[in-house]
């Protein structure tokens, strides 16, 4: 079985619609990368997966747990799955250590010190493990966005979401978080990435989900979607054509 | 007009003015503690998005902001002895109705406040498993009232000043201190004089503290 079963999730604001029957299955291991252009409902999309971003009609079950049902613990289904934002959004009030403690604490119930060794074992593995004691605001961005990812992997989750994790970096801190991101595909977490990053794409993706105006236009492995064109939708063509340009 | 200042001394200070600085210091410190805690919780009740809770603390909070502060101190202090039966007394009285009145004022400084906080700190919150009462309580309150700090204190000021106002119900406080010391010398303008310079004084050191504490307390960004 599928870890996500996404089945005809539609999403709209009144008379907007903002998804229109998106459906697709990810596999335990797998590495999606959703791209498309701005607007297109890619974010909200996989926002709906940890319930962030409620929907109107369709089903989402992310390891058996239904998402969209009014009786799941969305806090405990959100503590199984990562989430890494545009913005860090580190907690600015808090040290390092504390963004990295404060869930396994407060959600799981661990004890300070077992959350702490976890943390620091993270925090290690994104290689920032002499910051520890600082605080968000005296990291740079590539650094804070390292943080965040160790953040989400101290919950241990079964999928990481990552939106548009490089979006808001400086040109020369892209290469350190795709570092990180390379290496945790690598180690078979499974992934779903919203980013523009197609050498990542290209690099470590099982599979691409290309959207526009909310729905899902393309889903297929990345040979299908960067070497046979011919056989892409002209909204993919036109995107790659652009991408292709930069 | 002849000024006579001779009666600046200390003996002025013990006898009169003493009990009334104390009182307006604790009338203070009893309205702010008390003000930010009900203050806080018309907030949360404001943004819970609750019906039943947000519309009567709207109601309460646009009531009070309404309504001059003295009139409330003198209909609590009037209305309350015929609902109760019996006299609960000027100082007393003093403290309710400032708790009441000043809650009103914080809420809406707590209101913006937590306002003030991206919506990204809660959804990151969120995203991590914490509740909506464990987000507020370790994300969102924390980061809003580092932000407050100064509001609340210069709102803290105001509310010094105000507490001049208890003149109405008969409280004695240090302005009512000042009253009496002129009334007993027979040197009213003196004394009130001396208040304005003893007000300023106090008002004004306290602002420099609130800049002092201001650049203490902000989160490094």
């Amino acid at each position: 079985m599928p870890l996500i079963q996404m089945q005809h999730v539609s999403k709209w604001y009144g008379s907007f619609a903002v998804l229109t029957d998106c459906s697709t299955n990810i596999e335990q291991g797998e590495v999606v990368v959703v791209c498309g252009p701005s607007g297109s409902g890619k974010s909200t999309l996989i926002k709906t997966i940890n319930g962030l971003e409620p929907f109107q009609a369709g089903s989402i079950m992310v390891d058996g747990i239904s998402v969209g049902d009014p009786k799941t613990s969305l806090t405990l289904l959100r503590s199984q799955v990562g989430m890494v934002f545009q913005n860090f959004e580190l907690f600015p009030h808090l040290s390092v250590t504390e963004n990295l403690t404060l869930a396994q604490i407060k959600v799981m119930k661990k004890d300070p010190s077992t959350a702490i060794a976890q943390g620091l074992k993270y925090l290690d593995r994104v290689g920032l493990i002499e910051h520890k004691d600082k605080f968000p605001g005296q990291l740079s961005g590539g650094q804070q966005q390292r943080v965040a990812i160790a953040r989400a992997l101290c919950m241990q989750p079964k999928v990481m979401l990552f939106d548009e994790p490089t979006s808001a970096l400086d040109p020369e801190m892209v290469g350190e978080v795709l570092d990180v991101m390379v290496q945790l595909a690598q180690d078979g977490m499974t992934m779903i990435c919203v980013t523009h990053e197609m050498g990542f794409a290209k690099k470590v993706s099982d599979r691409v989900i290309f959207m526009d105006q909310g729905k899902i236009v393309e889903d297929c492995t990345k040979d299908e979607f960067f070497n046979d064109s011919g056989n892409r939708s002209p909204r993919a063509k036109e995107f790659l054509s652009k991408i292709i340009q930069q | 007009m002849e000024l006579d200042f001779s009666f600046y001394n200390w003996d002025l200070f013990k006898n009169f003015l003493q009990k009334g600085l104390l009182f307006s210091l604790q009338l203070t410190l009893v309205a702010t503690v008390g003000g930010i805690v009900l203050g806080t919780i018309l907030a949360l009740m404001r943004l819970s998005g609750q019906k039943l809770l947000s519309t009567p603390a709207t109601w309460y909070v646009n009531l009070m902001r309404s309504i001059p502060l003295v009139m409330v101190i003198l209909w609590f202090f009037l209305l309350m002895p015929s609902i109760i039966g019996k006299s609960i007394g000027a100082e007393l009285s003093a403290y309710i109705t400032f708790i009441a009145f000043e809650a009103a004022f914080f809420s809406e400084i707590v209101r913006a406040g937590i306002g003030s906080i991206a919506k990204g700190q809660t959804a990151a919150g969120q995203a991590l498993g914490l509740s909506y009462s464990q987000n507020m309580q370790y994300i969102v309150l924390p980061q809003a009232f580092r932000n407050m700090i100064p509001v609340l204190m210069t709102q803290t000021i105001i509310l010094f000043q105000d507490t001049s106002l208890v003149y109405a119900i008969g409280a004695y406080d240090l302005l009512k201190g000042f009253e009496v010391a002129g009334k007993n010398f027979g040197r009213p303008i003196e004394a009130y004089l001396l208040a304005a310079v003893v007000y300023f004084l106090i008002c004004f050191s306290l602002s420099r503290v609130v800049r002092k504490i201001q650049s203490k307390v902000a989160i490094i960004r």
